[in-house]
């Protein structure tokens, strides 16, 4: 099957024989004259799409976080809470709840705790959009996959306004999750049902100042 | 295990039937008028638009008139990051090394995320020949694999089942495939998303092997996306051992830079959300973080016919956001099916007959499957401009020698000509809308188009008129017959338009 690569190349030339030549890809002009964002307070704006999406959003001042993810995990009746490995320690000593720190916990040990807190390593504010790329306080991808409830700390200085601008700033060689919400399906006669296979909720504590 | 496309009777007939099942067309009204609501709200609040448009249509030609280099670029930078590629000519190819990249890991089972690119090869169909189940994991796939059925849309592939019928199929099969439905199931959308997330839990942890295919497969860097809903494809794509992405060479995006325009357009045209809710991306395997194999499978299957036709090769830009469809009122009639193939509506009735030829009855039948009212052209996000394409193919089946052309033409015409006063506006709509289509319609159309005067180009545009139908529509059903007073229905024009400004 090595034929194939050749073939497939060959075919793809011979379908372009219309292309000059000498035409460079970057001779197809395209036109970046759309906006790099579009406006808007971020945090304010954020909290506003999150909550169109149905996930919990609390905003708090800096000495506030550990009684914020304390009350979420009273709130939710959350056990046992699985962190990543370099997790602040400071952000969960309010918390009732048993921290399981995850130093490469098994699929079923993961099913098994009740809820998850991770920092991000950003968030949209107009598409209330928070970006995991596995960074610090975030874990590798399943951390925040098998739990039912993600709890998600993100600091303001972490919000940006639009798309580019994130883009821009993430590294494509780090795996990335782009979580809008929690989980959610709409494939049964278009009724949104929130939770089937991801996180089945989604609390998202913006830490200010 | 599921069937096939293969032996479907041509559009007209299968439009026939299908336009005459009252709760099909119910059902798909329903929901095509849902989603295109609220895609014109997610559209319209984004200023620029156009512009994203307009990038997206020159980012995807870029990548097309240069299709060779970017494959290429891609190879090297997914070889780089320690992925492994292989090439497709064809289905039997791809699926050739799909089964036996499944084989060398020793599986017998393997989880799939939607991938339309694996339906197109029939790659459940193979594997299953090989003693190997595929098992599907979006929920709306699941209703169709279980209910031993076809998808019927791009994006809710189940919308021609209700919540009854779903029901009725959890109940009666899901125990043949693993975990059953609890016995006391009800129709409720939450009871049903529960029994199949509980349904496909194990599934998910324990499966070694998984398969998708990519929304985009960025070439300098060789980052492949997945956009999703559910949590199904984070599951398959993280969990596993083994990952294999079955990806169209028309997918790439020349750059990461690129994604800022494509992750604008894509949700907010297909499920009218400024996000959905998971995208994923990955640059080969990571140490420790999910799949430790990644083999990418890169599939020609009629790409490059379509590539070598200049009307026809902008098809190839689609993204698969589904718009045209929930704009098409002959989608809105048939449903999916009768398009005989897994891209149905206004894209599949252009794309299939590029990839697969006209030689056969369904895919020359298809270029008729339109009204050629310009609607899909004005929603889609990168600029296809579909009746272009359709005009341009239906003299490529005409001209084409023992065509079928004639009966195929005025079958998939009849929905449209059984109904005179249809048949005005469809014409109307034509000058209005495309003032490039000619009009006098070559080939078989002829018939219909030589015996009645094309009408002067009307003062409304098709937009406009359709709208007033729609909304007639709407009073007929809920018993208010009262028709918008202009004002009203000029302003809600102008606030979609001022969302496409195309
Ligand atoms: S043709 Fe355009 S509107 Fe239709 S699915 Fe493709 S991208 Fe979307």
């Amino acid at each position: 099957m090595t034929g194939s690569r050749e073939r497939i190349l060959g075919r793809v030339r011979a379908a372009l024989a219309d292309v000059p030549r000498d035409e460079r890809p970057d001779d197809v002009a395209v036109p970046r004259t759309y906006a790099s964002a579009h406006g808007g307070d971020p945090v304010p704006t954020l909290v506003d799409r999150l909550e169109d999406y149905k996930a919990s959003v609390h905003r708090v001042t800096a000495g506030g976080l550990a009684e914020a993810i304390a009350e979420a995990a009273r709130r939710r009746s959350l056990a046992r809470l699985v962190v990543p490995p370099d997790l602040p320690a400071e952000w969960t000593t309010a918390t009732p709840a048993t921290i399981v720190r995850d130093d490469g916990l098994t699929i079923d040990e993961l099913d098994a705790v009740d809820g998850v807190v991770t920092g991000c390593a950003v968030a949209i504010a107009e598409t209330g959009t928070i970006v995991l790329d596995t960074g610090t306080a975030q874990g590798r991808r399943a951390v925040s996959l098998i739990p039912d409830v993600h709890l998600c700390v993100v600091r303001a200085d972490q919000v940006v306004n639009g798309v580019p601008e994130t883009v821009a700033q993430l590294d494509p060689h780090r795996p990335l999750t782009w979580i809008s919400g929690p989980s959610a399906t709409s494939d049964i006669e278009l009724d949104r049902v929130e939770g089937v296979h991801g996180p089945r909720i989604l609390e998202v504590i913006i830490e200010e100042g | 295990m599921s069937r096939t496309f293969v032996g479907m009777p041509d559009f007209p007939t299968a439009a026939a039937g299908a336009t005459h099942d009252p709760q099909l067309r119910h059902n798909l009204r329903e929901a095509t008028h849902t989603i295109r609501d609220k895609r014109d709200s997610a559209v319209g609040e984004l200023d620029d638009w156009a512009q994203l448009r307009a990038a997206g249509k020159a980012i995807k030609d870029r990548t097309l008139r240069h299709l060779d280099g970017y494959l290429e670029q891609l190879e090297s930078a997914v070889t780089a990051a320690g992925g492994t590629v292989h090439w497709a000519a064809d289905a039997e190819e791809a699926n050739a090394i799909v089964t036996r990249l499944v084989r060398d890991t020793g599986e017998r089972e393997v989880v799939k995320v939607k991938s339309m690119a694996t339906q197109e090869i029939e790659l459940n169909n193979a594997l299953d020949q090989a003693g190997i189940t595929a098992y599907e994991t979006d929920l709306a796939e699941l209703i169709v694999q279980l209910g031993d059925d076809l998808p019927s849309h791009i994006l809710v592939p189940a919308i021609h089942r209700n919540r009854a019928e779903i029901r009725e199929i959890f109940l009666r099969t899901m125990a043949d495939w693993g975990v059953p439905a609890p016995e006391n199931l009800s129709d409720q959308p939450a009871a049903l998303a529960e029994a199949a997330r509980v349904h496909l839990r194990r599934r998910f942890l324990d499966t070694k092997v998984a398969i998708s295919g990519a929304n985009f497969a960025v070439a300098d860097t060789g980052t492949l996306v997945v956009l999703e809903s559910e949590g199904n494809g984070r599951m398959c794509l993280t969990l596993p051992e083994t990952l294999i992405s079955v990806v169209g060479i028309e997918k790439i995006v020349p750059s990461w830079s690129d994604l800022e325009v494509f992750l604008q357009l894509l949700p907010r045209s297909s499920t009218g959300e400024r996000m959905n809710p998971y995208t994923s991306t990955w640059t080969g395997p990571t140490d420790g973080d999910g799949p430790r194999n990644f083999h990418l499978v890169l599939l020609d299957n009629g790409r490059t016919n379509a590539l070598a036709d200049e009307v026809g090769r902008q098809a190839l830009r689609c993204i698969r956001c589904s718009a045209c469809l929930n704009i098409c009122p002959v989608y809105e009639r048939t449903g999916g099916h009768a398009y005989g193939s897994v891209y149905p509506g206004p894209i599949g009735a252009i794309l299939n007959p590029q990839l697969h030829g006209t030689s056969d009855p369904v895919d020359a039948s298809l270029p008729y499957a339109s009204s050629l009212c310009g609607a899909c052209y004005e929603v889609c996000p990168v600029a296809i401009d579909i009746p272009e394409v359709l005009v341009h193919l239906r003299e490529r089946v005409v001209s084409e020698p023992g065509h079928a052309a004639e009966k195929a033409t005025m079958g998939a015409a009849g929905w449209v000509l059984n109904d005179g006063r249809r048949l005005g506006l469809a014409q109307r709509a034509i000058g209005a809308a495309r003032s490039m289509v000619p009009r006098h319609i070559p080939g078989p159309p002829s018939a219909w188009t030589d015996t009645r005067d094309l009408p002067d180009i009307p003062e409304k545009s098709f937009r406009q008129w359709w709208r007033k139908r729609e909304k007639a529509q709407e009073d007929e059903t809920t018993g208010a017959r009262q028709p918008r007073e202009d004002g009203a229905e000029g302003r809600q024009r102008s606030d979609r338009r001022g969302g496409e400004r195309s």
